[in-house]
């Protein structure tokens, strides 16, 4: 891993002052005289290092804090407590030098004028970044090569589907070639088809450019596509930071075995008695059966089944991280 | 893919100027777009002047209210050329722009997001002169507008009192529209600038028939200066030292707003905008 984050994060907090009464008129009156507020700590005490060429998976629920974070990144929000340094910037200073360095691309929201044609567009993101002649045609022919835009780029962008307008988004927001991308959400609510060009073109900037990449995204197969490493931030607390597949052995206390019969077998009974024996079964059929056992005793279950069944294929996985990621959202795991 | 990254440390006026010439071409291409939305709103912009010279001159008849017929005419002729040249509509639209987020991509850019909105109310202004400078060679002919104390010096001295009055009502109500960083429902605050405006810059009633409480208050104003005083300017109401005053009072009160916005921006305020935004999602 190279030395120098690009991204360095100290216990970065954001707390949010809002304010609440009860429900009713009798409150709303009150709530005239006497305001009351609470505190939302959307954020606490989050820290990392991201490193020049690094792709990470930045994944919460709803509410974890993920966009918050991206936003006190990109320099859109003042954090409450914290710091912060990328490319060597405090982001919420909002240097030019460092607005010229980096993008946020939210799946939601538009870079692209809605009612002139695409490359209209392009030419004033050339302005505004101050791209050379020479930088922008290079860069807008190899975006257009890349993401298949030729046919796309002298319509307007009102008359562009969501994925189209979404590759358009996203070459745009790349045309000054930052050095940080702040993914959120980019192929929320794309096919799966565009879903996985995205993905490709992601990689394959990184790849060129050696660009540090912080992606959140709802859907599993972006971060498994992309990220070796993830961060996991719940009620705005940091639970995990790491290997992708290393979240998976620290956080799934199951395994699944999965076993294939000799021959076709009726469950007699057993099946009945399967649950205390083994573990929570699964699935179950004649030629086979899946069964989830505690971490800490797939290696007793798994002789129990060759001994007691006729056995002709045993195999033992981890279970999908989705699935992982859903357990710890869910029960909220603290480290 | 290159990698050559510009100097951001230093101002480059090449590169803003583009940016101009970009965002007014891409705002005039919004503006044709939507043609209709714009005639509309010339329209509105009409309706106004044209009523109050039927109250006015109705008013005026028979009675000495300080002014003649054909002078309520012509004051109310430049009047409405006046509002349109230095109509802003911002502070109108910030409270939606922060509630959607709307305003997040134009803070990401290394340029300040006023540029932005400098090109659109130009671009509208343009466009919307297509309709206005008809509109008001009609008014002056159909109601007798009288002209008598204009003449070609009071209309080059009408250009820079105009474009003044352009620059600090923009900056005024920009600034106000940043009202929205701290107020969720910032409608109300602007309908009461809105009616202060109407009253103190003339649009309702020319200043000189009003009280004369009313006109002293109104030199200590920003109002005035944006929308009477360009318009007395127009008719050669004003020469001489008042000429020069009115041009000293135009950027002194302007400066003191566009700083303001400047700082605003350096120090992140807009940023409060947003964490609004996020506030409003935790409720």
């Amino acid at each position: 891993m190279p030395s120098t984050p690009i991204i360095s994060v100290e216990n970065l907090g954001k707390t949010y002052t809002v304010p609440e009464r009860e429900a009713g008129v009798k409150a709303a009156v009150v709530s005239l005289f006497n305001r009351k507020t609470r505190d939302v700590q959307a954020v606490r005490d989050v820290s990392f290092d991201i490193h020049p060429g690094e792709i990470v998976g930045f994944l919460g629920p709803n509410g974890a804090g993920k966009t918050t974070t991206m936003k006190m990144l990109s320099g859109l929000l003042h954090p409450t407590a914290g710091n912060a340094s990328v490319l060597g910037f405090t982001p919420w200073e909002r240097d030019r030098a460092y607005l010229g360095q980096m993008t946020l691309i939210m799946g939601q929201r538009n870079q692209l004028q809605w009612d002139i044609p695409v490359i209209d567009s392009y030419q004033l993101f050339k302005a505004i970044f101050r791209i050379s002649d020479a930088d922008y045609k290079q860069r807008l022919d190899e975006l257009i090569e890349w993401l298949e835009l030729q046919s796309l780029i002298n319509k307007p962008a009102r008359n562009l589907s969501l994925g189209e307008r979404m590759k358009c988004e996203i070459a745009g927001s790349l045309l000054h070639q930052p050095r940080v991308l702040y993914l959120d959400e980019p192929t929320i609510g794309l096919d799966i088809s565009m879903q996985r060009k995205i993905r490709e073109f992601v990689a394959e900037y990184n790849a060129r450019t050696g660009a540090a990449v912080m992606l959140t995204s709802h859907y599993m197969a972006d971060v498994e596509a992309l990220c070796e490493r993830v961060i996991v931030i719940h009620h705005g607390t940091l639970l995990y930071d790491g290997d992708l597949h290393g979240l998976v052995s620290r956080f799934s206390p199951f395994k699944t075995i999965a076993i294939e019969f000799s021959e076709p077998m009726v469950a007699n009974g057993q099946l009945a008695d399967a649950n205390d024996r083994y573990g929570e079964i699964v699935s179950a059929n004649d030629t086979g059966w899946e069964v989830r056992v505690p971490k800490s005793e797939t290696a007793a279950v798994a002789s129990r089944l060759l001994a007691d069944l006729p056995v002709a294929d045993l195999t033992i996985s981890e279970p999908p991280i989705e699935e992982v990621i859903e357990q710890v959202f869910a029960t909220g795991v603290e480290t | 893919m290159s990698s050559s990254t510009p100097d951001f440390s230093k101002p480059s006026p090449r590169a803003l100027l583009q940016f101009y010439r970009g965002q007014f071409a891409a705002a005039l291409g919004f503006n044709l777009a939507y043609r209709g939305m714009v005639a509309l709103w010339v329209l509105g912009s009409v309706m106004q002047p044209l009523v109050l010279i039927v109250v006015w001159q109705t008013v005026s008849e028979g009675r000495d209210t300080g002014m003649t017929a054909g002078q309520y005419a012509a004051y109310f002729m430049v009047s409405m050329v006046v509002s349109h040249m230095t109509f802003i509509w911002h502070m109108w639209e910030f409270e939606w722009r922060i509630r959607s987020g709307y305003f997040s991509p134009l803070l990401l850019r290394p340029v300040h997001p006023i540029h932005h909105d400098i090109c659109e109310n130009l671009s509208y202004k343009f466009v919307g002169l297509v309709g206005i400078i008809p509109a008001a060679v009609l008014m002056a002919l159909i109601f007798g507008a009288d002209f008598s104390g204009a003449s070609w010096r009071s209309l080059i001295a009408f250009a820079p009192a105009l474009l003044l009055a352009m620059a600090l009502r923009f900056v005024i109500e920009w600034c106000l529209a940043l009202a929205a960083f701290w107020m969720t429902k910032v409608a109300s605050l602007n309908q009461l600038f809105d009616a202060f405006f109407l009253f103190l810059g003339g649009q309702f009633a020319p200043l000189g028939v009003m009280p004369e409480w009313i006109q002293t208050l109104s030199f200590a104003l920003p109002f005035r200066w944006s929308i009477y005083f360009p318009i007395q300017v127009a008719l050669g109401n004003i020469t001489g030292a008042d000429l020069w005053i009115g041009y000293g009072m135009q950027p002194s009160d302007r400066s003191g707003r566009g700083r303001v916005a400047t700082d605003v921006e350096a120090r992140g305020l807009p940023t409060t905008a947003v964490e609004r935004s996020h506030a409003c999602l935790h409720r």
